[in-house]
C-alpha cells in the first residue's frame, strides 16, 4: 500500500460478485417488509385497530342495523375477519407498493440480485404473517365476546381456503391499482374502496339484509363473496361454491391485468 | 486471438417514449477497467440510455450488450455483477440508513464489509435515520454505498456526485479511483465537467440521443479546439502585420481599443512568437492571459450555449 492511500480502515473493493442463496434473499426480503410495516402507524391502524374497534361495537350493532336473525356477535365476526384480510391484503399492499413504485425501491431491488418474483414472495410472506396475527386477535377477541362458531375443524380450514382465495384476489386488484396509477391516486383509491366495501360491499351486513337487485351485485364482488363465504361457513354451512368461484375469479383476472399492466415506477 | 471483449457495446440504440425520442442510434462503446463519463445537458438521453444497460427497459432498435449479455434476458446472471446507483430514490422512505445498506448487502453472496464502508464513505452519524429525514447529500452517499456494496464488477453510477459538497464529492471521485484500482469498470453520467476532468479516462459527450464526440478529456478538449492568447497594450496595432508573423492558421483581433486576442493552435513557439513580434516593435504588454480550451468550452460548443 502506497503512503497515497485514501485515509480510513482497510476496506477491500475488489470485485467479487454473486447473489446470496435464494432462500436467505427471501427471508431477509420478508423480514425487511415486515418491520417496515409494523414500524408504520397508519398499517397498524388499519389492519388492526379499526377492526378491533368494529369487532366491539359490532357486538352490539342489532340497535343500530338490522342485521337478520341470529345473534349479532355471530354475523359480524366472520364480516370483520373479512374485513381484516381486504385491509392487508388489499389497502396496504396497494398503499405501500404504490409509494415503493413512487420512490423507486422496485427499480433499486429490481436491479439487485433479487429475482422480481421474490419481490412477491416477501410481500407475500409478510401479508401472511400480518394476517395470522389479525385472525388471531380479531377471533379471540371475537370468542370472549361470545362469539360461537359452528362447524368445527371444518370450518376452520374453509376459513383458510377462503382466506387465501380473498388475499389472491385482493391482493391482484390491489397491485392492479398501484402497478398503473400514480402513488396519491393509489393512496386515496385504496382507502376510498376500503371504505365503500366497508359500509356497502357486503363484507360485514349479510348479503340478504340487501335490497335484491344489489343484493347480486353484491354476491359478484371479491368483497360481498369472501364476507358472505366466511358467515356461512362459521354458521356451519360451509361456503357456497358460487363464492368460491367469484374469489378464483378475481384472482385471475385482475393478476392477468397486472402481469399485462404493472410498470416498476411511476 | 481473443479480443477483449467491452464491458459496455452499445450499437445504434433508439428509445421512444410516445412521439418523443430520447435515444437516437446512439453508439458507444466501454473498455473493462476504465471509468467512463457520459456527459450532457438535461434530457441528452443519460439516463434513458445508463437504464437501459441496467435492463429496465428494451431497446427500440439497436443492441446493447453489457459484459457480453442482454440486460434484459440475462439479467439474472447479469445483476449479481452489476451495481447500480439511480438518479433519486431507490430506499424504502420509512427504511434507516444502515438498515437499508445492510438489506442490499444481506442479497449478495459476498458483501463488503459493512462497518467499513459506513466509516468509509462517513456514514457513522445517521445510521438510524430514517431515508426520507436524510438530506440529499446523506441519501446520495446511501445510493453510492447501495451500487458497491455487492462488489460487483461493472458500476453505474447516475449523477452520484449531485447535491454532494465538496468534500463529500472528492470522497466519492476517491472511491471511484480506487475501485478503477481494482480493476472494476464504471460508467457514469454527469453533468459537471470537472468531475468529467478528474475522473475519466473516456468522456462520450451526449446531445438529443446522440453520441456527438467521444474521446479521452485531452483529446476531446483539443480536437477542434481554438485557443486563445489575450495581452492588452497600445491600442490599434497593425495586427495584419502581426498575422504576418505568425503561422498563417492564427487570426489576431482587436475586439477592445487596447485589447488583443490571439487565436489558433496554441504553442509555446506560438506565445514565444507573439511576444518577440511586441519586443521587436517595442511595446510592453499590459497583461497576457494563455487560455487553452476546457473540456467546458468544448461542451458548450458542442451542444450549444442557450438554456433549454
Amino acid at each position: 500500500m502506497s503512503s497515497a492511500s485514501p485515509p480510513g480502515p482497510d476496506l477491500d473493493l475488489s470485485p467479487r460478485p454473486g447473489a446470496a442463496p435464494i432462500p436467505a434473499m427471501l427471508r431477509h426480503q420478508a423480514q425487511m417488509e415486515l418491520r417496515l410495516l409494523s414500524r408504520n402507524g397508519e398499517q397498524v391502524l388499519l389492519t388492526l385497530v379499526i377492526p378491533l374497534v368494529l369487532l366491539v361495537l359490532g357486538a352490539r350493532a342489532d340497535q343500530i342495523v338490522d342485521l337478520g336473525e341470529g345473534r349479532p356477535i355471530d354475523i359480524v365476526t366472520p364480516g370483520i375477519l373479512a374485513l381484516a384480510v381486504l385491509s392487508t391484503s388489499f389497502t396496504s399492499l396497494a398503499i405501500a407498493t404504490g409509494f415503493e413504485r413512487r420512490y423507486g425501491v422496485l427499480k433499486r431491488l429490481g436491479a439487485s440480485p433479487l429475482p422480481r418474483w421474490g419481490l412477491l414472495v416477501g410481500k407475500v410472506a409478510a401479508i401472511v404473517v400480518v394476517e395470522i396475527l389479525q385472525l388471531t386477535v380479531l377471533s379471540g377477541v371475537g370468542l370472549a365476546l361470545g362469539w360461537e362458531p359452528s362447524g368445527g375443524f371444518v370450518a376452520v380450514l374453509q376459513m383458510l381456503g377462503l382466506v387465501v382465495l380473498g388475499t389472491a384476489a385482493f391482493g391482484a386488484l390491489g397491485l392492479l391499482i398501484a402497478g398503473t396509477l400514480r402513488a396519491e391516486a393509489t393512496l386515496a383509491v385504496a382507502n376510498l374502496v376500503y371504505v365503500l366495501l366497508l359500509v356497502g360491499g357486503g363484507l360485514i351486513v349479510p348479503l340478504d339484509r340487501y335490497p335484491a337487485a344489489s343484493r347480486h351485485l353484491l354476491e359478484l364482488l371479491p368483497s360481498g363473496a369472501l364476507g358472505q363465504g366466511l358467515r356461512d361457513t362459521f354458521a356451519g354451512a360451509g361456503p357456497q361454491p358460487f363464492c368460491v368461484v367469484v374469489l378464483i375469479l378475481w384472482a385471475v383476472c385482475c393478476g392477468l391485468a397486472v402481469s399485462r399492466t404493472f410498470t416498476w415506477e411511476d | 486471438m481473443r479480443v477483449t471483449q467491452p464491458a459496455v457495446e452499445i450499437v445504434d440504440l433508439v428509445m421512444r417514449y410516445g412521439d418523443t425520442t430520447a435515444v437516437d442510434t446512439l453508439s458507444l462503446d466501454v473498455a473493462p477497467g476504465t471509468v467512463t463519463s457520459i456527459l450532457g445537458p438535461n434530457g441528452a438521453g443519460k439516463t434513458t440510455t445508463i437504464e437501459t444497460c441496467e435492463g429496465f427497459r428494451s431497446p427500440h432498435s439497436g443492441s446493447v450488450r453489457v459484459l457480453g449479455l442482454d440486460p434484459v434476458s440475462d439479467a439474472k446472471r447479469l445483476r449479481p455483477r452489476v451495481g447500480v446507483m439511480l438518479q433519486s430514490g431507490g430506499a424504502w422512505s420509512g427504511s434507516r440508513a444502515h438498515e437499508m445498506l445492510r438489506h442490499i448487502a444481506s442479497l449478495h453472496a459476498h458483501p463488503l464489509d459493512v462497518d467499513l464502508l459506513i466509516e468509509r464513505l462517513g456514514m457513522q452519524a445517521y445510521g438510524r435515520t430514517p431515508y426520507r429525514r436524510l438530506s440529499g447529500g446523506q441519501q446520495q452517499r446511501l445510493n453510492l454505498a447501495m451500487a458497491v456494496v455487492g462488489r460487483p464488477e461493472l458500476l453505474f453510477l447516475d449523477e452520484p456526485t449531485a447535491g454532494l459538497d465538496p468534500q463529500a464529492r472528492r470522497a466519492t471521485w476517491e472511491l471511484i479511483d480506487e475501485l478503477r484500482g481494482h480493476g472494476i469498470t464504471t460508467v457514469l453520467t454527469t453533468h459537471f465537467m470537472d468531475e468529467a476532468e478528474t475522473l475519466s479516462d473516456q468522456v462520450h459527450i451526449v446531445d438529443s440521443g446522440q453520441v456527438i464526440a467521444s474521446g479521452t478529456v485531452a483529446e476531446l478538449a483539443v480536437s477542434g479546439a481554438e485557443d486563445t492568447i489575450r495581452f492588452t497594450t497600445t491600442p490599434c496595432l497593425d495586427v495584419g502585420a502581426l498575422m504576418t508573423a505568425l503561422p498563417h492558421d492564427t487570426k489576431v483581433t482587436e475586439p477592445a481599443a487596447g485589447s488583443y486576442v490571439v487565436t489558433g493552435h496554441v504553442t509555446p513557439a506560438l506565445v514565444a512568437s507573439v511576444t518577440a513580434w511586441l519586443a521587436e516593435h517595442d511595446l510592453l504588454t499590459g497583461t497576457m492571459h494563455v487560455r487553452r480550451q476546457t473540456l467546458e468550452d468544448r461542451f458548450l460548443d458542442l451542444t450549444g450555449r442557450t438554456l433549454r
